[in-house]
């Protein structure tokens, strides 16, 4: 290629951000930022990717609009849409779980805490699942440890990429073992993704803690987070205390995990789909054939 | 020795005290206390039955964590031979909060690992009250690799109360290095058998703590949350801890019930402390069991098969 068209082709980006079509908000209802306390109109927020105009302030993003956000237009299609939570061990400690759980259901529309699906981000065909934080925290029970790991398996039947979108508080303390069993669960799954050569990306959104963290969450090929995210094992109150040391200065932020290595990349929300499909195209646009000893 | 009294065991404790002054006082002239001495042992044996034969999961938790239960190191030394430890993770340091080990089981060369606490303050606190840091989950993860590259059965004991939750841990990626432990162990082609001998404190268990089987002392639990920390979130009071402990079903009893353990060994009235070579025998007898069951499948199958049993766990309604 001569040199000019090298340049000129480097000018063509080869993706550009679709608006996340967030729904029909009405646009009179007023949110505030959190960061900068402007007063925001809740349909500009939506059309803006729940970033503020102001302080480019990251709110938190529930599972429908984040599907909306990354998918390309019209390629989402749900799995295990019906899969849901019972009550395996009738806990019934301050509130019933089975109480909690129909909340959950009521206020957020969904079934469990995480959203799964087939679809494309950028004509990559990937299995896309983005957790809820409304739903109970997005803690991880049974389901959503089921639904994790199918994920994983359809994506290996389908030889499909995976991009998780994770938010969440831990394991669900409601299902006891049966929920941290599902670390060990949904972290095998990956391992078999892995081992089966096929990419996998989550992007961690504030806020990932506990055993989300602890497995799946941090197993991917490539881990990006959104700037501001709260990501850890123990949450900062726990290791104040258990310290009795003051928190360094943006302690478990995005950031602060970058700089310790932990994370690939921080990506600003606007940026984050074409970021995803780029790097779907490096790790399926490999030129020299997979071989050897896995 | 000074014993360690757990709060539910001190009747039996303060009447075990009675006894050993009435049986001073006949030694030193008083015969005619013989039969109130007779009475006393009787009196402490039906308490022994009564008390120790049910306890609840939080008196089961307290037995657990009693200061003179067997530890790791104690298994290490009385079921194993020709035991070379490996220091270190290769990146940062020697989490002594872990222990890794080749180690030799009646004639069969293994690799060991287990969480470490101390037996007096001192130790306690090199090795960090058993609660790992990275390091410590990185050192186990070099240790399974090893174990698998040259086809020797991993064998682990848990005895934490947790990873740490400590400022250095969450810089060094305290989740990374239990996920990563996760994933090497989820599918490594040799036998893995898990052994619960006293706290199984949430991921930093769980890091070395599923496989091939998994075996419980009676007393041991292994849960996602401290009963503390549940009370806390629920009712905002850690005091209430024990009703917690009976909600989150975590005893050795819950774990066979959900599928996830598949043996418990009893242990003698009172708790492993107790009479602790009896335990040492009762474990070594469920060890080698599974090892004679394990040892004789292709790696390939073995981790095939681990996966369909995680597969297994959990539960889940399917609508429309
Ligand atoms: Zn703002």
């Amino acid at each position: 290629m001569p040199i000019n068209d090298w340049f000129k082709a480097r000018e063509n980006r080869k993706y550009t951000v679709t608006s996340s079509a967030s729904g029909d908000l009405p646009d009179g209802v007023w949110v505030k930022c959190a960061s900068c306390k402007h007063t925001l109109y809740q349909g500009d927020l939506a059309r803006g990717a729940w970033v503020c105009p102001h302080c480019a302030h990251h709110f938190e993003m529930n599972a429908p609009d984040r599907v909306a956000l990354l998918a390309d237009d019209g390629s989402f299609e749900e799995t295990d849409a019906g899969l849901t939570s019972v009550d395996p061990l009738r806990f019934n400690a301050a509130k019933p779980y089975t109480e909690s759980l129909a909340k959950a259901r009521e206020k957020s529309g969904l079934t469990e805490a995480i959203i799964t699906g087939r679809a494309a981000i950028g004509g990559h065909p990937v299995v896309l699942g983005a957790m809820d934080f409304r739903f109970i925290g997005a803690s991880m029970g049974s389901a959503v440890g089921e639904k994790v790991t199918r994920a994983f398996e359809l994506a290996e039947a389908e030889q499909r990429a995976v991009v998780l979108v994770t938010a969440s508080g831990g394991a669900r303390m409601q299902e006891g073992m049966l929920s941290l069993m599902q670390m060990a669960k949904t972290s095998a799954a990956a391992e078999r993704l892995a081992r089966a050569r096929l990419p996998y990306v989550s992007v961690l959104a504030n806020p990932t803690t506990g055993g989300v963290t602890a497995s799946f969450a941090v197993l991917a090929d490539v881990v990006l987070a959104e700037p501001g995210a709260l990501v850890g094992f123990a949450g900062p109150r726990l290791v104040e205390q258990t310290t009795r040391q003051s928190l360094p200065k943006g302690f478990q932020t995005a950031e602060f995990l970058m700089e310790h290595g932990m994370v690939d990349a921080v990506v600003p929300r606007p940026d984050l789909t074409v970021t995803l499909a780029t790097v779907l195209d490096y790790l399926t646009g490999g030129c020299v054939a997979a071989g050897g000893a896995s | 020795m000074a014993r360690h009294v757990m709060d539910f065991e001190r009747p039996i404790i303060e009447l075990e005290e009675k006894l050993a002054e009435l049986k001073r006082l006949e030694i030193a002239g008083m015969p005619e206390l013989a039969s109130e001495i007779e009475g006393l042992e009787a009196e402490i044996e039906r308490l022994r039955q009564t008390l120790y034969a049910a306890l609840s999961p939080w008196e089961k938790v307290q037995v657990a964590r009693h200061p003179e239960r067997p530890k790791t190191q104690d298994y290490l030394e009385m079921l194993f031979t020709d035991v070379v430890e490996l220091h270190g993770d290769r990146h940062h340091g020697d989490d002594e909060a872990i222990v890794a080990a080749l180690a030799t089981f009646d004639g069969r060369r293994c690799v060991v690992l287990g969480h470490r606490k101390g037996k007096t303050t001192k130790e306690n606190i090199r090795r960090n009250f058993g609660s790992p840091h990275p390091e410590g989950f990185r050192k186990a993860q070099r240790a399974m690799k090893l174990a698998e590259k040259f086809g020797l059965p991993l064998v682990t004991f848990l005895d934490t109360a947790g990873a740490y939750p400590g400022i250095e841990a969450e810089e060094r990626g305290q989740a990374w290095a239990i996920a990563e432990c996760l994933a090497t162990l989820s599918d490594l082609a040799v036998p893995v058998v898990v052994v619960g001998i006293g706290e199984g404190g949430s991921g930093g268990a769980l890091a070395i703590g599923f496989g091939d089987r998994l075996i419980m002392l009676e007393n041991a639990y292994y849960s996602v949350i401290s009963p503390e920390m549940c009370a806390l979130i629920l009712h905002k009071d850690a005091s209430r801890a024990a009703e917690s402990a009976s909600c989150l079903a975590m005893t050795a009893d819950d774990l066979v019930r959900l599928g996830i353990a598949d043996e418990v060994v009893k242990e003698p009235l009172g708790g492993a402390h107790r009479e602790p070579e009896v335990v040492f025998a009762r474990v070594a007898e469920a060890i080698s069991r599974a090892l004679t069951e394990l040892c004789g499948s292709d790696g390939a199958a073995l981790a095939e098969k681990r996966y369909a049993r995680l597969r297994a766990i959990g539960v889940v309604a399917e609508g429309e």
